[in-house]
């Protein structure tokens, strides 16, 4: 196990080639145990989805592991998937430089149960944890500084959830009048267009007008 | 602050302790070091406590700059989507394109032609050059010396006339495109590059000789914001920064990409780890970039520019005039897009700055699912706490200057 191959494909595509671990699947289950949730593999890129309690304790395993020595906290960042009961993933970027690997583990979460911080382990994970707290909404047990990041003073909401429209709720301006920036209401001259490009013969789900009728007469 | 008269101060005293003679509590006073200051390289406000004139406590206050772009890059196609990633990183725009292109295509599994990874990889380390300029000389600048800036800039003029040829844009060039790059390098662009690369490495050494061994300089920098291989790992450092503190870690030796593989060139390192470190790192960086661009220009191999995939890379003009299925195609290409399969990855490429990833969830539509930026720089600003305690205000900028940070790419 854990033989470190040179990826074979080097040089054929245009894309980073990193070294692949034969058999990354088993040694994961081996070391992370219970924790895990999920193991898959997309385009060469090994993921691991843990559970929120194991996460401090596989990320901890997974940085001391001998065979794998993923020392280094890239990145940590949320996606929103708002149709799940858990809408939040919590994206974990590790990378190893002894090794020449890359290892993604996720958590999930909703907007109410904090995730465990991983600012014990890495410092780096405090800046990270906070944009995702300020652009999500995801909370992080533990983290000493948790504050808004990269959206204005006393910002309300989290921009980047599916649900928060792109033009956002307040625009702001020079008052003359009060001699500083004012917040009011976003006023749009034009309605929000969001141009559906999708072809009608490839993966729409939507009704064209008149489309109904030839269902109804049909069923 | 209260007046210390008749204490003779120390440096290695605790103010906090020092006697106050009236009955007054001694306190220390916070500062806002910007956002509006010229060498905090854009709109950063550093919140500084400092007891006299040394560092406390440091908290970089980022976000002036946020313009949501990963938000934004959710509501356009992949292609509309690329322009945005030249307004992040300005100084370096054709490395910030380079990650976001080769998320695309690993994701799609588009394969790219060999002249096209050549101009790719040469425009790359063009761009490097071009980035590392700006750094080096403002950084110099920073701790006083004008000069650098002057004589440097014409240089950078020059890179970015290469730019304009290739893609009629100094700055926001959007050449590189999913499938290889945007047009054909136009007529007489290599030769032109390759006087250029003759003649700059003169200037670099003028500009080492002006800079490097300036007493003052170095009194600047050597030993000013040393940070230890340990803590450069654990703080997120990547590129130059850690490469400084003597990680021999480089993504373009690594983890290869586009042509990188059959470049021969130096990891360049160096074990001190200070701002002097960080900055001559730069400096013999440039050189093994040069090296680089002349392999590229000497080897540059014949064929298309970009694929022929019409499903990725529109025909030419010509071809439109001519073929109702070429004009289909670019008409379908530019309004409806490209489908990238549903899944995920993560890119990371060696900016000039350090790694620059992209993290591209794809749902199988035409639009990103999700699409976030690992910006180099904010794990280096994150730093910033942790390298100035204890230092003196006035090297607050030495250090900040030779982090490289750059506000379009920390703030996103």
């Amino acid at each position: 196990m854990t033989a470190l191959v040179v990826n074979p494909e080097l040089g054929r595509h245009s894309w980073p080639v990193m070294s692949v671990v034969d058999g990354i699947e088993a040694h994961l289950t081996a070391l992370l145990g219970d924790a895990i949730v999920e193991i898959y593999e997309h385009v060469g890129e090994a993921c691991v989805v843990v559970t929120r309690e194991g996460l401090v304790g596989a990320v901890t395993k997974l940085r001391d592991d001998p065979a794998l020595r993923l020392n280094q906290l890239i990145d940590i960042c949320g996606v929103d998937y708002p149709d799940r009961a858990e809408r939040f993933d919590v994206v974990y970027q590790l990378l190893s430089m002894a090794k020449n690997l890359r290892l993604r583990v996720k958590v999930t979460t909703d907007a109410r149960t904090p995730v465990p911080s991983l600012t014990g382990l890495f410092p780096v994970a405090g800046w990270y944890e906070r944009e995702t707290w300020d652009c999500y909404g995801v909370l992080f047990e533990g983290n000493p500084d948790l504050r808004r990041i990269l959206t204005d003073y006393g910002f309300e909401g989290h921009p980047f959830r599916k649900d928060f429209p792109l033009t956002g709720y307040v625009e702001l301006r020079y008052s003359e009048e009060h001699k500083r920036v004012v917040y009011e209401p976003v006023k749009l001259a034009q309605d929000f267009r969001s141009f559906d490009f999708l072809s009608p013969w490839e993966g729409t789900d939507y009704v064209l007008p008149g489309d109904e009728k030839a269902e109804k007469i049909g069923g | 602050m209260v007046e210390l008269a008749g204490v003779a101060w120390r440096a290695e005293d605790n103010i906090d302790v020092l006697p106050a003679r009236d009955g007054n509590a001694i306190q220390n006073y916070m500062i806002n070091f910007g956002p509006q200051h010229p060498a905090a390289h854009g709109v950063l406000r550093l919140v500084m406590e400092l007891d006299g004139e040394i560092i406390e406590r440091c908290d970089p206050h980022i976000g002036l700059l946020h313009r949501g772009t990963e938000k934004l890059i959710e509501y356009k196609t992949y292609l509309q989507a690329l322009p945005y990633m030249d307004r992040l990183d300005y100084v370096s725009p054709m490395c910030m394109e380079h990650s976001y292109v080769l998320a695309i295509e690993k994701l799609a599994g588009i394969e790219v032609p060999l002249r096209a990874k050549y101009i790719r990889t040469m425009f790359a380390e063009i761009t490097r050059i071009l980035n590392h300029i700006l750094n080096v000389t403002t950084h110099a600048m920073d701790v006083g010396a004008m000069t650098p800036i002057l004589w440097m800039f014409e240089e950078r003029e020059k890179l970015l006339e290469f730019y304009e040829r290739v893609s009629g844009a100094r700055f926001h060039a959007a050449y590189f495109r999913p499938g290889g790059v945007h047009q054909e390098l136009p007529d007489g662009l290599l030769g032109d590059i390759k006087d250029w690369a003759d003649g700059y490495l003169r200037v670099l050494d003028e500009i080492q000789g002006l800079v490097a061994d300036n007493r003052i300089f170095k009194q600047r920098n050597v030993d000013i914001g040393v940070i230890s291989k340990e803590d450069a790992i654990a703080w997120g450092f990547t590129g130059p920064c850690i490469r400084a503190s003597g990680v021999a870690w480089d993504l373009r030796k690594s983890q290869p990409y586009d042509a990188y593989d059959r470049m021969d060139f130096d990891v360049i390192m160096s074990d001190d780890g200070d701002c002097y470190a960080r900055f001559m790192v730069r400096m013999d960086e440039m050189r093994q970039s040069l090296r680089i661009i002349r392999q590229c220009l000497a080897e540059m191999p014949a064929g298309r520019h970009a694929t022929l995939d019409r499903k990725v890379s529109p025909p030419s003009r010509g071809e439109m005039k001519r073929s109702m299925e070429a004009l289909i195609h670019h008409f379908k290409l530019y309004t409806e897009g490209l489908h990238v399969p549903a899944g995920e990855a993560y890119v990371a490429t060696e900016s000039p700055k350090g790694e620059f990833g992209i993290f591209m969830v794809a749902d199988g539509t035409n639009k990103p699912w999700r699409c976030h930026v690992r910006a180099t720089g904010m794990a280096h600003l994150q730093a910033m706490d942790f390298l100035c305690k204890g230092h003196m205000l006035a090297d607050a900028p030495a250090i900040l200057g030779s982090l490289d940070i750059v506000f379009g790419e920390v703030d996103r």
